[in-house]
């Protein structure tokens, strides 16, 4: 039999009625597509999509139990590898890591690995009547700060080992980023926390409302017992452009932003907490925060959202899914534009007038690109005289992050780069003996696996650490 | 959960509770804050903490009802619990150095002032308290300012009790007499440290001011809580959360955190009226 040529595409609500909800976008596979989908894996020997996944998933053995409508026996396989299936089904970026490795992607598309591990995980969370086992414990403790990605994966696979793993959380809801960050309408919460309970019933106990480097440090971790910690406390600090008008009311970070519709609920019909809604909304940058931010913008009913980016759409770092769901929910792309300045309204007749100190617009300036740069990325060059203003009431600042400080300033011999990433081995072991690493923390900001993937290799050093002391 | 343990109106709109939060009563200092939640899906508020007993394992927050989350708050008694307590966040009061010092607090600012006061107080400095109130009705703490002060001098904006006028008056005339600080710390009303700054500028006196800006999570991955100030002449931005929340005063640009302050004004007020609404209902049904 010919294999089709095209991956089974995937079912998603009308752009026109999905960009007014916040009810997921991709809506799965059915089990008749999910079958057929498997089968056009050609379980070649070589299997070079496992070299792809950061965490390693055994892909063409969970496919070939798919093919057979096993679908439980593919989430075991999965879940062997990865502590956060349906998350990663969701979320990661397939086309850049197993997929693209896909052999059948050599003359058609590739597999749909990410849409079939949606599946499977699925399956399980709506079938599934015994929760999953906890281990018999070894004895050992270990700590982990964040249960954003990096935090939740260290933390499930120490707890199959047996060990005894308290996360601590920040905020009042576990799950980091996959929480404050992505949206409901990608990645809705109820995954999230089905996810967590998952690692609950492994034994892994979560503890909310601590800010390590605060509430506790790293020593008094130490103190209370626990023989290793694990750091994946996370990308901190949002970035500014350092352009005039930053602080006017009206401007926010994309963590502000998201975190005030997700986590906060703010996009609910009467939420306690408050954020600005409609009229014409910017959001400066071009990764998939920024994709975020200009959808949840959307939905919260914005008439008009426009992505400006320095670049152009052959740089634009978001996932390609992504930038095209946004364009089909109608976000309007000003592309090599950057702004100079976040203009103001201001009365001069009334300085008690209410609008004041609101944002009314945005200089820009138009670029075109140069040579490229270091990283091989077109540099960006401003085209004198060419600035122009647009009209809008909301800026999104979505350029990246930096990593927190709050854990280096209280954590003594914890070593850390020029731009604050906590500096890790390649087992993810800090410049402290049993303090380890990995995530945003380290990176700066980066994908959800690449963090999951850091999780993983810790808790394999964290493993050998303690079994071997 | 984190129980309320005690209550006390100290005003009619100020209240204070000591709630059961063990961890952060161990660490918090003076200046540091706590942020809470009053139940699911309600709202983080900022709150500095007014004192601890990591003995008792509690610590205590003086809160003024100008919302819908501090009328929640204050309709929870002693015995109940709320959702969420985290902390302690930000940086503690700078003591270093420091052997006379003015201590302003402005209305519930009072109450964060207090504790910096008495932490003076138990270091061996000098403290000299000044304490505004708008009437007399609205006067918290005098004995606890008085215990702890070389000098406290409370004034109220009507005159209905101490001496009639705004804090910065006694402090003009001290300074004009000659006396001198090594440090003044105000705590109140974004206006009225803007105009200690002021009042202090001639005489080349350093100041800290304590910041209350807009915020959500409280460790610096927001960005909410952002000021602009103004060091060796130029503009940079800091995060209040956790640079703060005390700040140089000559640094800080007031205007643009009132400015801020007011971002949701209209939104606040609505959710506080339909929360006053929503207890008169329930009070009238009881």
């Amino acid at each position: 039999m010919p294999v089709n040529p095209k991956k089974h595409e995937m079912p998603t609500q009308a752009p026109e009625v999905r960009a007014r909800n916040f009810q997921e976008v991709a809506l799965g596979y059915t089990k008749e597509v999910a079958v057929e989908e498997a089968k056009r894996c050609l379980n070649c020997k070589n299997k070079p999509c496992v070299e792809g996944c950061p965490v390693n998933i055994d892909i063409p053995a969970f496919i070939a139990r798919m093919k057979e409508e096993d679908f439980e026996g593919a989430y075991q396989i999965i879940t062997k590898t990865s502590s956060l299936p349906a998350v990663c089904g969701r979320v990661c970026p397939q086309e850049t890591q197993c997929e693209c490795k896909c052999t059948l992607g050599i003359r058609f598309e590739p597999v749909g690995i990410g849409r079939l591990e949606r599946f499977a995980a699925d399956w399980h969370n709506a079938h599934a009547e015994e929760a999953a086992k906890r281990p018999a414990s070894n004895g050992h403790k270990v700590a982990i700060v964040g249960s954003g990605p990096s935090g939740l994966t260290c933390a499930g696979d120490l707890a199959k080992k047996g060990y005894e793993v308290t996360v601590y959380e920040a905020l009042h809801t576990a799950g980091g980023v996959l929480v404050y960050g992505i949206p409901e309408f990608r990645l809705p919460k109820a995954i999230v926390s089905k996810e967590v309970d998952t690692l609950k019933s492994l034994g892994v106990s979560v503890e909310t409302n601590i800010v390590v480097g605060k509430t506790i440090t790293v020593d008094e971790l130490f103190e209370m017992g626990y023989e290793a910690v694990f750091i994946g406390s996370g990308a901190g600090l949002p970035g500014f452009m350092g352009i005039p008008g930053e602080s006017l009311k009206g401007v926010y970070s994309a963590n502000e932003f998201l975190t005030r519709s997700n986590l906060m609920k703010a996009y609910r019909e009467h939420p306690d907490t408050p954020i600005m809604k409609g009229g014409k909304v910017a959001v400066v940058g071009g990764g998939n925060v920024a994709m975020d931010a200009a959808r949840t913008a959307l939905r919260l009913g914005a008439e008009e959202v426009s992505i400006v980016y320095r670049r152009s759409m052959e740089e634009l770092p978001a996932r390609k899914e992504e930038v095209e769901h946004a364009q089909e929910e109608g976000i309007r792309f000003l592309l090599l534009n950057n702004p100079v300045e976040i203009l103001g309204y201001q009365n001069p007749e009334d300085p008690r007038d209410p609008k004041n100190g609101f944002v009314k617009g945005m200089r820009c300036i138009k670029m075109e690109l140069g040579e490229p740069d270091e990283k091989g990325r077109r540099r960006p060059i401003p085209i004198p005289g060419s600035e122009f203003e647009m009209e809008v009431d909301t800026v999104i600042m979505s350029i990246g992050t930096s990593p927190n400080p709050l854990i280096k300033n209280t954590t003594e011999g914890l070593e850390v780069n020029r731009r604050g990433g906590i500096i890790v081995n390649e087992d993810g072991l800090t410049s402290r003996e049993a303090v380890y690493a990995g995530g945003d923390a380290v990176t700066g900001a980066a994908t959800v696996i690449s963090a999951m993937g850091a999780g993983k290799t810790a808790a394999k050093a964290i493993d050998a650490y303690l079994t071997g002391k | 959960m984190y129980r309320i343990v005690t209550k006390k109106e100290l005003n009619p709109t100020v209240i204070q509770m000591e709630i059961e939060a063990p961890l952060v009563a161990k660490k918090a200092q003076p200046g540091q804050f706590i942020i809470l939640r009053v139940d699911a899906d309600g709202e983080r508020i900022p709150l500095t903490v007014a004192g601890c007993n990591p003995k008792e394992g509690t610590v205590k927050i003086i809160f003024q009802v100008v919302g819908a989350t501090t009328e929640r708050l204050r309709h929870k008694e002693a015995g109940d619990s709320i959702e969420d307590f985290v902390g302690p966040l930000g940086v503690a009061t700078h003591t270093d150095g420091i052997e006379k010092v003015c201590i302003i607090g402005g209305g519930v600012g009072c109450a964060i002032a207090m504790p910096v006061a008495q932490k003076f107080h138990a270091l061996g400095a000098s403290v000299t308290s000044i304490t505004g109130f708008r009437s007399k009705d609205l006067v918290i703490l005098e004995e606890e300012f008085q215990a702890c002060s070389r000098k406290n001098i409370l004034m109220t904006d009507d005159g209905t009790y101490g001496r009639k006028g705004n804090v910065t008056i006694p402090l003009k005339e001290m300074l004009d007499a000659g006396e001198r600080f090594d440090m003044i710390i105000a705590i109140g009303p974004l206006i009225m440290m803007k105009f200690v700054v002021e009042t202090a500028r001639p005489f080349g006196i350093p100041v800290t001011v304590s910041m209350n800006p807009i915020m959500i999570d409280g460790t610096g991955m927001c960005g909410g809580c952002r000021l602009t100030l103004t060091r060796n002449g130029e503009k940079i931005v800091r995060f209040a959360c956790v640079d703060g929340p005390d700040f140089n005063g000559y640094e800080v640009d007031f205007d643009e955190a009132m400015s801020r302050g007011r971002m949701y004004s209209d939104f606040e007020r609505h959710a506080y009226e339909d929360t006053c609404n929503l207890f008169k209902k329930t009070g009238e049904g009881a």
